[in-house]
């Protein structure tokens, strides 16, 4: 790969010259460097003047170990590897000497302490790489001053710096102390590393926590263990909005093993402290049995109405309205009258949870003031906010560590479980508490991907899509009027901007359903939609699926936005990865009835990424997905082996959501309990996975989410190449894929 | 409450339960011994598998005084001497996990897998391993990892 020096000078992010950086000697000896990048509220400059309260640090010790913080939440996209990946790569440290240590939650640290939007590589690239530099710099200083030599003529090398006239070199630790003494230069006057010369951005690298993982080390927050640990369940309104009025408290006290339950009132806000009944146990066994013998009567909303099928009759009812127009190019409904043939088509998928294999729960202890709390959370400081105001405690006085956490998707940005734990400790106060909800009450107290319909209309005239229209029947919480969390579509989704004749409409249906982001929030469901109906209209056009959508996408140019905020879409790179992946998947071979390939792609997060599916349906209907392979552009690849794990298991996830994932509503509550009524993907079902990366001339972004959002709809392409067959619902095992 | 002694790992611990405790909690919330997860209390995820008498065998449906007559093997168990066994090292190897918290029980089914069949075929390992759940889909390096470890 060729890599030039722009690529990497991000240009999305500020950094200000009154950053500040502070050298000082660690106890013991050694290199202490201490940061305090700039917040949002104050410039560093104003923050140090009152007093330095670095936000991050490198230290280097006198044996030459090198430890750096990993700031942000590990959910398994691999960021506790490839942020220190970023300070090593500037400071020259050799990655056998580094070790990491997961940052606790600091309010008013730079960039979002929190795993989401695939946005901590962008968003620390540039100031981790400047934070090494300084560390570099320092110790080429202190080579210098110990040789008397110009620091010009000092390069530092893996951990070493050397001096090429006399051929001296000294190890970092035997620099450190002299490093100690010298004030830091400027982050802005530093010289970062010239990309060609990188040791380790780009290489595959092991996450830095797979031996804890491989011996079972205590690292989830499930995991923790205190001295005098007491366990905690807690039951919650099987009807959203719901709250317990009276429960066998008394009885449910009495039970062997059981410490305390009580009745927590909680708030009406959803993303908060939801009302239920804790009960305390000498372990979790005993806390979840005592559930079964909890009789609780309840306050419930009505919610005859909260019915998936009711949902659906009124958006298919929705399909011929117009519903509010949210965009509208050039005159949709000429040139639809002009065509020759109309397709319309609705298309459908379903609520989703988020299934996290490590079931909610945090250990909180309250105590002389001071809660304290160990969560796996994807946003300590939602639920920093919510616990200080919950109990009007000052910021240092609710204390948050971040642990590993087993799965986020999105689940674990709202601080419910983290509320719940600290209504706990408060009430035992002095005793740690560990709160663990069961699989059921996961599956049943989600914020979900919410269910949505398009009902679409469109036409072709030579080879081209002459005209689009979408009515995006949607959901919002009936307490409000937007579309919930995760629910909205932009009006710059593809293929608006290209296509001259194209309408957005929008209706939003109330519904009852905690609904929140879920991996790739909007594109994981808008993609499949939009990258289906974009197919029907090639067959219309009776063009190669590829092809069609090279000729839409048009010439290389950047498409701007049209609002002020979003980027330009660039459909140089989107052509790149569709070409990619159609030559790595050996597109447009004549294939046997039964066997097809489907071709999708979408930009999110600012990432490019297309996708072929090679799917095989037997005569009954029985689908094998049999290869799923994707051209991804999302810069410089930092680190090979977690960006391809993290593209494999994106299209994988997007197979098992796709193929039998669903949750229903019915009474206002969840149907679905466990994994037998909603199945997650076996690796019997699981088929190859290849990820391609074009290493592009653009900044390096993150890859949490843009492989899954094309996913399903090449396999939903894929399934109409081999069956004829169009699945315009989600799950597509509701679909009868059997031909003849 | 009973008091139960068992074999786990090649020690005798005893601990005071219930006596309908499934071995999974006896081990996370008595022994400290963390590493088998908790994910669907059901027997249907796999995270919780543990060996009984070199069985792969769901903790979270195995009643403590059922465990009380085997051997119990954990993920804590099977690096000797801090070195770790051919499955923990092709796991490494292959930088398998992604949040990693079903692959302690993954691992735990490799291993009884390759101690039954030496060299197993793709069929062989999706037979074995399809009851172990993973939410982020690592089934792709899973494969090429067993795979790796039969090797070794």
């Amino acid at each position: 790969m060729t890599i030039s020096n722009q690529q990497f000078s991000i240009n999305n992010q500020k950094t200000s010259r009154r950053d500040f950086v502070k050298a000082s000697a660690l106890a013991g000896g050694g290199l202490l460097l201490s940061a305090l990048f700039p917040t949002r509220q104050a410039s560093a400059a104003t923050q140090a003047a009152t007093v330095f309260k670095p936000n991050f640090f490198i230290k280097i010790d006198t044996q030459g170990l090198i430890t750096l913080v990993s700031k942000n939440p590990e959910i398994g996209q691999g960021i506790k590897t490839s942020l220190p990946m970023i300070i090593a790569e500037d400071l020259e440290a050799p990655w056998e000497n580094v070790s990491i240590e997961q940052a606790g939650f600091v309010k008013g640290l730079p960039g979002w302490q929190g795993a989401g939007g695939s946005g901590a590589t962008p968003g620390h690239y540039m100031n981790f790489r400047k934070i090494g530099a300084v560390g570099r710099t320092m110790l080429e200083q202190a080579a210098a001053q110990k040789w008397s030599v110009n620091v010009d003529e000092c390069r530092a090398d893996q951990g070493y710096v050397k001096h090429a006239k006399s051929k001296k070199k000294l190890a970092f630790k035997d620099l450190v102390d002299i490093a100690a003494t010298l004030e830091a230069p400027s982050v802005d006057s530093v010289k970062l590393k010239d990309p060609k010369n990188f040791k380790l951005l780009g290489k595959r690298i092991g996450g830095v926590d797979n031996h804890s993982i491989v011996t079972g080390a205590p690292i989830y927050g499930i995991d923790e263990q205190h001295e005098g640990l007491l366990y905690a369940s807690y039951v919650r309104c099987p009807v959203f909005g719901g709250k317990p009025r009276t429960a066998n408290l008394d009885t449910i006290k009495q039970m062997t093993g059981v410490v305390d339950a009580f009745q927590v009132e909680g708030s009406d806000d959803i993303f908060g402290l939801v009302p239920g009944i804790a009960i305390i146990a000498q372990d979790t066994w005993t806390a979840f049995k005592a559930q079964q013998s909890l009789q609780i009567i309840w306050d419930e909303p009505a919610a005859n109405e909260e019915n998936s099928l009711l949902y659906r009759e009124k958006a298919q009812a929705l399909a011929s309205e117009p519903g509010k127009q949210r965009r509208s190019d050039g005159d949709v409904d000429t040139a639809l009258s002009n065509s020759s043939k109309v397709l319309e088509a609705s298309y459908e998928y379903p609520f989703l949870s988020h299934t996290n294999l490590e079931p909610q729960n945090t250990t909180a202890v309250y105590k002389d003031g001071v809660m304290e709390i160990w969560s796996p959370t994807q946003n300590p400081g939602d639920g920093h906010g919510r616990i200080k105001e919950m109990y009007g405690l000052e910021d240092d006085n609710v204390v948050i560590h971040m642990t590993r956490i087993g799965g986020g998707f999105g689940r674990r940005l709202v601080s419910d479980f983290m509320c719940e734990a600290a209504a706990i400790a408060h009430k035992l106060e002095g005793t740690p508490v560990k709160l663990t909800w069961t699989r059921e009450q996961d599956m049943k107290h989600d914020y979900y991907r919410a269910a949505g319909w398009h009902h679409f209309k469109g036409a072709v005239k030579d080879g081209k899509i002459s005209a689009w229209s979408d009515h995006f029947v949607t959901l919002g919480l009936n307490t409000d009027e937007k579309p919930g969390r995760g629910a909205n579509m932009g009006g710059d989704e593809f293929p608006y901007r290209f296509v001259d004749n194209a309408r957005l409409s929008q209706t939003i249906l109330p519904t009852n359903v905690p609904m929140s982001w879920w991996r790739a929030p909007g594109s994981c469901s808008i993609a499949w939609a939009i990258q289906s109906f974009i197919d029907e209209l090639a067959v219309e056009a009776k063009s190669d699926p590829l092809q069609f959508r090279l000729d839409l996408l048009g010439p290389d140019r950047p498409v701007k936005p049209s609002g002020k905020r979003g980027v330009p879409y660039d459909t140089a790179r989107m052509k790149g990865v569709l070409n990619v992946a159609a030559e790595k998947a050996g597109w447009g071979k004549k294939l046997p009835k039964g066997s097809g390939q489907g071709i999708a792609f979408h930009f999110s997060h600012r990432g490019y990424v297309a996708v072929v599916a090679s799917v095989t349906v037997d005569q009954s209907g029985s689908l094998k997905v049999d290869k799923l392979v994707a051209g991804v552009d999302v810069g410089p690849v930092i680190n090979m082996s977690g960006a391809e794990n993290q593209v494999h298991g994106s299209m994988l996830d997007a197979l098992n959501a796709a193929w039998q994932q669903e949750i229903t509503i019915e009474g206002g509550q969840v149907r679905q309990s466990n994994f037998d009524d909603n199945a997650m993907l076996r690796i019997s079902q699981s088929p190859k996975t290849e990820a391609h990366f074009i290493q592009s001339d653009n900044p390096p972004t993150g890859l949490g989410e843009p492989a899954f959002p094309p996913t399903t709809p090449a396999i939903t392409n894929a399934i109409y190449a081999a069956t004829g067959v169009r699945v315009r619902t989600l799950p597509l095992s509701k679909t009868d894929l059997s031909w003849s | 409450m009973s008091s139960y002694t068992l074999d786990i790992n090649g020690q005798k611990q005893t601990v005071d339960v219930s006596d309908d405790t499934p071995l999974l909690w006896v081990l996370r919330d008595h022994l400290g011994l963390v590493g088998t997860k908790f994910g669907c209390g059901k027997g249907l995820c796999g995270a919780c598998t543990v060996h009984l008498n070199g069985v792969a065998t769901r903790s979270c449906q195995l009643p403590v005084a059922a465990a009380a007559t085997g051997q119990i093997t954990t993920i804590e168990g099977i690096a000797k001497n801090g070195k770790l066994s051919k499955v923990q090292e092709a796991w490494v190897e292959h930088d398998v996990p992604q949040c990693g918290y079903c692959q302690s029980g993954q691992i735990m089914s490799a291993t009884a897998l390759l101690s039954a069949v030496k060299n197993p075929s793709d069929q062989d390992i999706d037979a074995a391993m399809s009851g172990n759940l993973c939410r982020c889909a690592t089934y792709t390096r899973i494969r090429e990892a067993i795979h790796t470890a039969a090797s070794k």
